[in-house]
């Protein structure tokens, strides 16, 4: 089959592999419908993410028809149509009973290598490096999703791939950080980037009852995004703006109740600290540049929540720790439980609550997809969102 | 079934409680006056010079490289360097642990590798030669010192189950167990299904990866064989020596076996409705004795990390029913992420096999 593979820094190939196969009795193979490029997938182009080898198949949103299923598998057969969460979970240890899926036991045979580097291992997740599982990714023709029964939503026919594909990943990720921001009546959010996964926190955070929700970034064509698709009601570009003053001002001077960190480790800022940040990622002093999440701790009102659903992979360097503790602030963290969300999501897609298509501002060839990872990471061509067509 | 007297066992526990080193009950007096005689002070300060070298390394490897007499170029400074990164790593290892025979070892296996690139040094024509003669005389000097260390530390931790095994077994192997690993692993089942499931040997190998296969003789013994790390297998007999239904299991090699071992694993309800909390105890004697062990875990894969993975594979065989694998990880060693090439046969299953009462 034909799958883009990593082959070092910026250096994508769509190559010929062998298909994938059953591993495990619990395994389906799926012939890829749809994928995406993911926001975090930029991280490992960049080689931002330690542990991938040359000719790892990358992608990790993705939904297509089950051609084949193992013999452990009993709620799926040939031809079902599903959508595949981007964390695999195996469903039988106690983390996955309490719902927290993305922190399975079972699913990282590597998990010696995240316990260095985390403490103990999370779920291992498609296409996202050896450190998570090594396992294929669904920026291809086919993949295997193990736990295949625990691991899907079936979709019925009729609904377009664009409607239901984001359910894989950055919908749920988007709704998560706005269900961890506890949102209450006449709460304002606000929420730092206006990537896919910032786009749906704003209008997540607006189906869980939040008043106003505030957009930060700096490209004028993702604020309008934020302003016309997810109905933010005000938009700051922190190129012109200082965000700390304007988000004050737009807040009687309490500041957010809650903060969304939607940028992760690459964030982009200006003046010395961006530099200072950059200088030191460059000589691995710290592996992430938490520009976004020092702003978002600082905005947030006392005793509000700072939700981060930004991508971090190690260690950063000064951390407002004074500002948490004298503040009473909550922090909350998680990549996305995306399989506690795929159900409720899909009855608000269908009862037409939200249309998470509205992102897509691409759809190309998988053959292309080196060229779309170059766009999306260059903001060129007003990119959002590409969706690859296997 | 008690295989042995009352006494000893319940010393065993206690030690085993404290984490498995028996530090508290066990260790013997350290000698005092000069810190050759103490094993800790001697190794805080072999950890502040792998500091001061490896910084000085990292920061300067052409001055380094020069001062021991190597030829200022691109090559030796990489070298310098890589070495330098070496260096902190163990020194920081050896002044942040309480333990650190471990990290001692590391440093002699780091100076086998110095011996080695000043050996080819001393072969090379663009060398200054007494410069490099005595740079080697140094880091002979230093890997005395590091040798014992690393034995003093080694020796200080001999306390726990397996190491009463071991110290009290009529095979005599006292003190000569050089690897010694604890692990623990929470297992989404009762202590009955794990004890179970782990009592009947002929399964350990579906998930300790370096087993082939384990015999049962009889009630007490048990024939193992083990992949050898060049190929091949090796072969030793073992009994068992402790037993207590659902809670303890215990077991030792026999005189005559080449990898002389012990080992034991404890069952304990987890709170909170977690299944069962499992602590192992492995101690081994590699081939090659503590330098060997030593650059064996340089090289190779660390002996705790191959028995976090064999626990880690345990938890699925019993929560899942088979070992469960990645696209890189169907086979040893790393793979690119993506599907394996050729036909793959589907692990076994857990359906009969044991009589854990698994579904």
């Amino acid at each position: 089959m034909r799958a883009l593979c990593w082959e070092g820094k910026r250096n994508l190939a769509v190559e010929n592999v062998p298909d994938p196969k059953i591993l495990n009795s619990r395994d389906v193979v799926v012939r890829i419908t749809s994928t995406a490029i993911c926001g975090s997938d930029l991280h490992l182009y960049n080689a931002f993410v330690p542990s991938l080898e040359r000719g790892d198949i990358l992608g990790h949103e993705f939904m297509g028809e089950v051609v084949e299923a193992g013999p452990g598998v009993k709620n799926l057969k040939t031809g079902d149509r599903i959508v595949v969460p981007f964390p695999i979970a195996c469903g039988e240890c106690h983390n996955c009973k309490r719902d927290l899926f993305s922190v399975c036991e079972n699913s990282n045979p590597n998990a010696w290598m995240a316990e260095k580097l985390w403490g103990h291992s999370p779920a291992g997740i498609f296409g996202y490096s050896h450190l998570l599982g090594g396992y294929a990714g669904g920026q291809a023709e086919y993949a295997r999703v193990p736990f295949a029964d625990v691991n899907h939503i079936k979709i019925e026919n009729g609904v377009p791939d664009e409607s239901v594909l984001f359910l894989s990943d950055i919908f749920p990720t988007g709704y998560m950080g706005a269900d961890m921001c506890n949102i209450k009546p006449g709460d304002v959010i606000a929420v730092w980037g206006c990537g896919p996964v910032g786009q749906f926190a704003i209008a997540s955070a607006y189906l869980l009852g939040a008043e106003r929700v505030i957009a930060i970034d700096r490209f004028p064509y993702r604020l309008q995004m934020a302003k016309e698709k997810a109905k933010a009601w005000e938009t700051i570009n922190y190129e012109e703006e200082n965000v700390l003053e304007r988000l004050k001002e737009l807040t009687g001077g309490r500041g957010p109740d809650a903060c969304i960190d939607a940028v992760g480790l690459e964030a982009h800022g200006h003046g010395p600290t961006f530099a200072y940040d950059r200088l030191k990622q460059a000589a691995m002093l710290e592996t992430d540049r938490p520009i976004a999440l020092r702003e978002a701790i600082m905005a947030c009102r006392n005793g509000g929540i700072v939700s981060v659903i930004g991508v971090y992979g190690g260690f950063i360097d000064k951390f407002p720790m004074g500002a948490v503790v004298n503040r009473s602030l909550t922090i909350r963290a998680g990549q996305c439980h995306v399989q506690h969300y795929m159900k409720p999501l899909l009855e608000r897609i269908q009862n037409g609550e939200i249309d998470p298509s509205f992102v897509i501002t691409h759809t190309m060839r998988l053959d292309d997809a080196p060229q779309g990872y170059k766009i999306f990471n260059d903001k060129a061509d007003h990119c959002e969102k590409i969706v690859l067509k296997p | 079934m008690t295989m042995v007297p009352e006494r000893t066992e319940r010393r065993a526990e206690r030690g085993e409680h404290r984490g498995g080193y028996g530090r508290e009950t066990t260790r013997p007096r350290r000698a005092r006056g000069g810190p050759a005689g103490d094993p800790e002070r001697l190794a805080r300060g072999l950890g502040l010079f792998s500091l001061g070298l490896g910084l000085a390394q990292v920061v300067a490897p052409r001055g380094v490289a020069r001062m021991i007499g190597l030829e200022d170029d691109d090559n030796n400074r990489d070298t310098m360097f890589a070495c330098g990164l070496r260096e902190i790593t163990s020194g920081v290892g050896l002044l942040s642990r309480p333990q650190s025979a471990g990290w001692a070892w590391t440093r002699v296996g780091g100076d086998v590798m110095d011996l080695a690139l000043l050996g080819s040094a001393l072969g090379s024509p663009n060398t200054n030669k007494t410069r490099v003669a005595a740079a080697t005389a140094a880091v002979v000097g230093v890997t005395a010192l590091d040798v014992m260390a690393g034995s003093g530390l080694s020796a200080r931790g001999d306390g726990g189950l397996a190491g009463r095994l071991a110290g009290g077994s009529a095979a005599g192997t006292a003190g000569a167990m050089g690897i010694h690993v604890t692990k623990q692993v929470t297992v989404n089942k009762s202590p009955a299904e794990c004890y179970a499931f782990w009592k009947d040997f002929r399964n350990l190998p579906r998930f300790m990866s370096h087993l082939e296969s384990v015999e049962v003789l009889d009630e007490r013994h048990s024939r193992w064989t083990a992949k050898a790390p060049a190929g091949g297998t090796v072969t030793w007999d073992a009994e068992t020596v402790f037993d207590r239904p659902n809670e303890l299991i215990g077991w030792r090699s026999l005189e005559g076996a080449d990898v002389p071992n012990t080992g034991s694993v404890r069952f304990t309800p987890a709170p909170g409705g977690r299944g069962t909390e499992i602590i192992v105890e492995l101690r081994y004697d590699p081939p090659g004795g503590r330098v060997g062990a030593a650059i064996a875990k340089l090289f190779g894969e660390e002996p705790s990390q191959q028995v976090g993975g064999d626990l880690r594979r345990f938890k699925q065989v019993m929560e899942l029913g088979e070992v469960f694998r990645s696209d890189a990880s169907v086979h040893r060693g790393m793979h690119p992420a993506r599907p394996p090439e050729g036909a793959v046969p589907l692990p076994p299953t857990t359906g009969g096999i044991g009589d854990g009462g698994l579904r």
